[in-house]
């Protein structure tokens, strides 16, 4: 049984079929990105993994744990972590708070034991710090952890998001357009983080733009073209793929 | 930080003992029956302070939920069971120990829920009231949550209006003290005011030392997160709508306590407590105090509603809110009590372009 399965997700925006009975596979321990041309639905596929929107058909599966009806919080819980397009991360906090949010699916203080004050959430709250400070550092940005998130410079801001993604200690991490606004060795740098993240033992699920990036980190590509997936093979043979070819660069007319 | 926060504990504390001290030596005992008073208000707003400044939401409904804690533990306690005296379920209370007799003015035989049994149902009203209207109506965003928490209130209101059980427009009067431990009470009686002043202080104290914790913890942090950004808070595993439904809910609670207290003080509650009125009155507190900032809140609450209860403002009352809530969204939409907010204003009025808007 595959780590993760995806199979026969469909969904559809009244009579736009955004995704179509997509069916895929990620191995454990991979970096696989999903391609296509701007509206193949890439970002809905993610929206329907993440969650934040319920598929009209088909199931997602990590390990044995189905996740096509649970609501986004909850699949966060079940060990599934993401970012965003266009970087969302919380205004008027800190990048410390940022990835301490992060740590929300690992600790459980409630209304009751945080408006008392429990001693034991003081520990709570030190660990949390501890383990988000580890975070930080792992990505190289523990020196940022008192910034203001938003007030950082956009590279930073992306790397801060990744960081609070990873703070949940995913089995399963979604990076939608991981580059997108970063320049040429940002993206280079972004790169280098996905890999190191991947030897940490996380599986990873991109979608991106670059195709140099793409191209270099990835283990197996999907692509996607009006909502089908058109071809699912290893970057080298996508590349020489005719079909992939003919939808990002138009029919030979010849 | 937690250093900070139990200094400016232990500083109201001492503000709140200097102002019985200096009203005591210059005789002016009388203006502790308006600041018990506004503590009470005051309770209500740093409980919605929370849900507007840290939940990001919007109640203009809460003066309902104090007056369903105000109304609820008036008619307990005044309701007279007598006649039923021997039906199953006041026998059955009363063989229980949480009725008790009395005798009115007039001297009348009297059977009533013992206060504190009173305050109980009313918390467990209020708190399935909040939990009933707060799961679909938080749902909503923005001007939508605004008029449908707006409709919750006028209901209320129309309800407390409308029904005899409840006084119609004269509202319910002669409702005991409420008994504390060793023979104190929370009650008007001129001898124990100025332990009701203390007692309603105290109560502030406490509920800004449980909010001030809250906000700081891990659910204020969540709470933060949601108001940031929704989608993003979701994916790492923030349940929103818990944490605003809980965050709701507790407010209610904050503002049917207040309710309950109040209207033992005051012996009495009548409509005006639950009109739409006062649920904007609150409202324009919280955000002239600074939405995410109890502190604000608390300042302003007690503050305004004390001059308010002395009557400086006059027939111009609501007036003076409803301006307060205008001029603070034109030009301080953040509060004005906080740093930076005389520099902000210069930039304002000059129309220097650097105005941070938020």
């Amino acid at each position: 049984m595959a780590f993760f399965e995806v199979h026969n997700l469909s969904r559809s925006f009244g009579g736009l079929k955004a995704v179509s009975n997509v069916s895929f596979t990620v191995t454990k321990n991979t970096v696989k990105s999903i391609i296509g041309p701007n509206g193949a639905g890439k970002t809905t596929l993610f929206n329907l993994i993440s969650g934040f929107l319920p598929p009209d058909e088909g199931s997602v599966t990590l390990e044995t744990r189905q996740l096509e009806d649970l609501s986004p919080d909850k699949i966060a819980g079940h060990g599934v972590s993401r970012t965003f397009q266009n970087l969302k991360l919380f205004h008027g906090m800190t990048a410390l708070e940022n990835v301490m949010i992060g740590r929300h699916t690992h600790s459980r203080s409630g209304f009751l034991s945080g408006m008392l004050s429990l001693p034991w959430t003081w520990v709570e709250e030190k660990a949390i710090v501890k383990d988000s400070l580890e975070v930080m550092d792992f990505f190289g940005i523990a020196h940022l952890a008192d910034s203001e998130a938003t007030s950082l410079a956009y590279g930073q801001q992306r790397v801060v998001e990744l960081a609070r993604a990873m703070a949940c200690k995913p089995d399963l991490l979604l990076l939608d357009e991981p580059a997108a606004g970063l320049n040429m060795k940002e993206t280079a740098e972004m790169g280098k983080l996905i890999c190191k993240i991947r030897d940490k033992g996380v599986t990873v699920l991109l979608v991106e733009h670059d195709m140099s990036l793409v191209m270099n980190i990835s283990d197996e590509i999907l692509v996607l073209s009006y909502g089908e997936k058109i071809a699912e093979d290893s970057p080298l043979a996508i590349q020489q793929d005719k079909e992939v070819i003919r939808v990002y660069l138009g029919e030979d007319d010849a | 930080m937690k250093r900070l926060r139990h200094l400016h504990i232990v500083y109201m504390a001492l503000l709140i003992v200097g102002i019985q001290v200096v009203t005591s030596a210059t005789d002016t005992a009388y203006f502790l029956t308006q600041l018990t008073m506004s503590a009470y208000y005051s309770l209500i707003i740093i409980g919605l302070s929370l849900v507007m400044g840290y939940a990001g939401q919007i109640s203009i409904g809460h003066a309902g939920f104090f007056a369903i804690g105000g109304y609820l533990s008036a008619f307990l306690t005044t309701y007279n069971l007598l006649p039923y005296q021997e039906t199953g379920i006041v026998a059955f209370l009363s063989n229980a120990g949480l009725l008790v007799f009395s005798q009115d003015i007039y001297g009348t035989d009297l059977l009533t829920v013992h206060p504190w049994c009173a305050f109980i149902s009313a918390i467990i009203l209020t708190t399935s009231i909040a939990y009933v209207i707060g799961r679909p109506v938080l749902k909503l965003k923005g001007h939508y949550l605004a008029m449908a928490t707006l409709g919750f209130g006028i209901i209320i209101f129309r309800i407390v209006l409308g029904s005899s059980y409840f006084g119609e427009a004269d509202g319910l009067s002669d409702v005991p003290g409420f008994p504390l431990i060793g023979g104190v009470e929370i009650s008007g009686n001129m001898s124990a005011r100025i332990v009701n002043y203390y007692i309603a202080w105290g109560l502030v104290i406490i509920g800004m030392v449980l909010l001030l914790n809250l906000v700081k913890s891990r659910v204020g942090r969540a709470l933060r997160s949601i108001h940031g950004s929704e989608d993003a808070a979701k994916a790492m595993g923030v349940d929103a709508a818990k944490y605003k439904l809980h965050t709701f809910v507790l407010s209610a609670v904050f503002a049917a306590v207040a309710g309950v207290m109040l209207t033992h003080y005051n012996g009495g509650i009548g409509p005006s407590e639950a009109s739409v009125m006062k649920s904007v009155r609150y409202v324009a507190i919280v955000a002239i105090g600074g939405m995410a900032n109890l502190w604000g809140a608390l300042i302003m609450g007690s503050v305004l509603n004390f001059l308010s209860l002395r009557g400086y403002f006059g027939s111009m009352d609501d007036a003076v809110f409803g301006s307060i809530l205008i001029i603070i969204m034109l030009f301080a939409p953040q509060g004005i009590l906080r740093k930076g907010i005389l520099k902000d204003l210069r930039n304002k009025l000059t129309g220097n372009p650097e105005v941070k808007q938020s």
